[in-house]
């Protein structure tokens, strides 16, 4: 057991993947010699060389489709796409070829890339640097979208993504990086794609959330425990695409309250998707109104304003009283 | 601090070997065999003859929008004529003759346009990558490929078609940079037809060739008579070596002229002069090989018509064995499947809804 930030454990992910699959590279700026901007990559090019780990130019529609290139020969590679706001320079080829080379070709090639982002506010960074548009790939058929919540999961949820066969979109909130540290065994660990989990439970309202907002929500539900006396289930969504709808719903039919949040723009945000699945299969248990509580329909405002544009606990909070006291 | 000239000494060769009478430059002709050369000759026919055929299934209605290849049979068949069977190929969307060279089957092509998904499966033996529409996207994946070629220690190669429009495109320039960065076996071929839709070539850049953008990115780069069979062959025979003994990419561009429309559903008496395009059937690939095989007496007027006989019967059997395919395809919850390599859930619960006839949400 190491004690590890998010950052240290990506970094270990990558290193345990790749120590024991040649098949494994990667790609993208500065990801070599400075081992990232953010150091995930740190020390991989000195451990696996300049043929495994690749410093590419600035040319993000170049390393994506020179993945795609790389996965249809047969090898896996991992990609790092400096920030998620630079991603649409490479989205074409996310969207055009690696989301259907499988479809296209019907199943003669499949493309088991990895695209790493960083992504979200709250670490005072430039305009393109703290957006959370995790909806624009969840929408797409054929991408698998992934959010880790903290070190551990980080880990095992980036071998998972390796080592599937599909084109998986994995989202990496900055604000995580180094935010906490939390043990990490030492031998290796996966966790399935698609799967939720339960992270904090509870009986009279069920909270959705992922990425950095899961920690505010489960700070909301302390508060709501410690101050109403209301016990909340926190439901760790972690996978968009495939989104697991089974366990937020089952929640439900013992809460019968629901409040969902997240960093993305409130309008066809993910909560549009997770309350719409909820109506399909618990409409009747809900005893009140889902609310959701979400990034509102801007552009994140600069650094100096990020916090405003964040879900607040206070604003997670009144939500959560107010799906309690309808 | 002086302001001087910055000495750079580029030249670019462009190659012609046959002539619009079908006369070779001896010093340059390849003198490939016959049978190669019947082989060039069988392929570029049977590529002309098909897409014809496909062109008037699309005017009666029985395929769909697809781009005719007519007049670009040289640039196709002489470059893929280098590759062996397990080299990569890299279309774009109109590379009907490449494709035939290659081994795809007339009746998946058929398929594909007639608007079945299951015409893009490339057999399992041949290392093609599916039709690509979006323009240029497709240039990079060709360096990733040969990047797998050289990593994993073989001397395959990859080669990618596309045309003068999708130069202006950004994939062509990052994959170009790229394969030079990463000295990648890759062989980029322009199919320089001069028109993108109603765009032409001069509207396109004001570079003087295609040929040149290679230079920016320090690469070899060479300009060919894309309607001279034996001048791409050779050129790119050239790229193929280089590729192959790792020296890196090389750019080839083929001059050559669109003669159809864009797709079938273009109509190019809107932007484009008649004549123009007669100049360019007296430039014809087909004919221009073929009074080169009769100069050489490897070739008869005979020949051609049991070889026109034959192709029209290929042509035919082909368009039946579609239709018989199309009759066997009348399961359409086929339409769920390869999106992952397991069906999730919500995916599982969207096509039993499609099967009972529900949508169940």
């Amino acid at each position: 057991m190491a004690e590890l930030t998010m950052s240290e454990a990506l970094n270990l992910a990558l290193r345990e993947a790749m120590d024991g699959d040649d098949d494994i590279i990667t790609l993208g700026e500065d990801v070599g010699v400075n081992g990232g901007v953010f150091r995930i990559t740190d020390g991989l090019l000195d451990r696996f060389g300049d043929k495994r780990v690749l410093d590419t130019p600035v040319a993000e529609t170049g390393i994506a489709g020179m993945a795609i290139g790389l996965a249809i020969y047969g090898l896996k590679p991992v990609c790092e796409i400096q920030f998620s706001g630079f991603s649409y320079m490479a989205f074409n080829q996310i969207e055009a070829h690696a989301s259907r080379m499988r479809w296209r070709s019907r199943g003669r090639f499949h493309v088991p890339i990895v695209f790493r982002m960083p992504f979200g506010a709250g670490v005072h960074a430039l305009e393109h640097h703290s957006e959370s548009k995790e909806t624009i790939y969840a929408h797409i058929p054929g991408l698998k979208m992934v959010i880790p919540s903290g070190p551990r999961n980080a880990r095992a949820l980036l071998i998972s993504a390796i080592r599937d066969p599909d084109p998986v979109i994995f989202f990496e909130h900055k604000a995580l990086y180094r935010a906490f540290r939390e043990e990490v065994p030492d031998e290796e660990e996966t966790l399935p794609l698609g799967e939720s989990r339960t992270a904090r439970e509870g009986t009279d309202l069920t909270i959705v959330a992922y990425g950095a907002m899961l920690h505010r929500a489960l700070e909301a539900a302390e508060k709501l425990a410690k101050e109403d006396g209301a016990e909340a289930e926190v439901i760790d969504l972690i996978s968009l695409s495939p989104l697991d709808d089974s366990r937020f719903t089952e929640s439900v039919r013992r809460t019968g309250r629901m409040v969902v949040v997240h960093e993305a723009h409130r309008s066809f945000g993910p909560a549009a998707e997770i309350i719409t699945r909820l109506m399909e299969k618990s409409f009747y248990y809900l005893e009140a109104p889902v609310e959701r509580i979400t990034g509102y329909d801007i552009q994140v405002p600069y650094f100096a304003r990020e916090q405003d544009y964040l879900p607040s606990v206070e604003r997670i909070l009144d939500g959560c009283r107010r799906a309690l006291n309808t | 601090m002086p302001r001087v000239k910055i000495g750079l000494k580029y030249q670019l060769e462009y190659l012609s070997i046959l002539d619009e009478s079908g006369e070779a430059d001896t010093s340059l002709d390849p003198d490939l065999s016959k049978e190669q050369l019947l082989k060039f000759h069988h392929a570029m026919l049977l590529s002309r003859r098909f897409d014809e055929y496909m062109l008037k299934l699309q005017r009666q209605g029985r395929i769909g929008t697809f781009a005719p290849v007519k007049g670009q049979e040289a640039a196709q068949i002489g470059a893929v004529a280098n590759l062996e069977d397990d080299d990569w190929l890299v279309p774009a969307f109109r590379e009907t003759a490449a494709a035939i060279w290659r081994g795809t089957p007339l009746s998946g092509m058929l398929l594909y346009n007639a608007g079945y998904n299951e015409g893009g499966r490339i057999p399992d033996e041949q290392n093609d990558l599916p039709i690509a529409i979006p323009v240029g996207s497709q240039i990079p994946h060709a360096v990733g490929i040969a990047y797998g070629c050289r990593y994993q220690d073989t001397d395959r190669v990859a080669l990618t078609f596309f045309g003068d429009g999708a130069t202006s495109e950004g994939p062509f320039h990052e994959a170009l940079n790229l394969a030079m960065l990463f000295e990648t076996p890759t062989i980029f071929v322009c199919q320089n037809n001069h028109w993108a839709i109603s765009t032409p070539r001069d509207r396109q850049t004001r570079s003087e060739t295609i040929a040149q953008k290679a230079i920016a990115y320090g690469m070899p780069g060479i300009q060919v008579d894309g309607n001279d069979v034996l001048a791409v062959y050779c050129a790119v025979r050239e790229a193929v070596q280089r590729a192959r003994d790792g020296d890196g990419p090389t750019l080839v561009e083929c001059v050559t002229y669109r003669m159809e429309v864009h797709t079938t559903a273009d109509d190019p008496t809107r932007y484009r002069d008649e004549e123009q395009v007669e100049q360019w059937a007296k430039r014809d690939p087909i004919e221009r090989l073929q009074k080169y095989l009769k100069h050489k007496e490897m070739l008869t007027d005979e020949d051609i018509e049991k070889d026109e006989k034959e192709i029209e019967q290929t042509v035919k059997q082909a368009w039946q064995d579609t239709k018989e395919q199309i009759d066997a395809l009348s399961d359409a919850s086929v339409i769920f499947e390869y999106l992952y390599a397991g069906r999730p859930p919500y995916l599982e619960e969207q096509r039993e809804g499609f099967v009972g006839g529900q949508d169940n949400g």
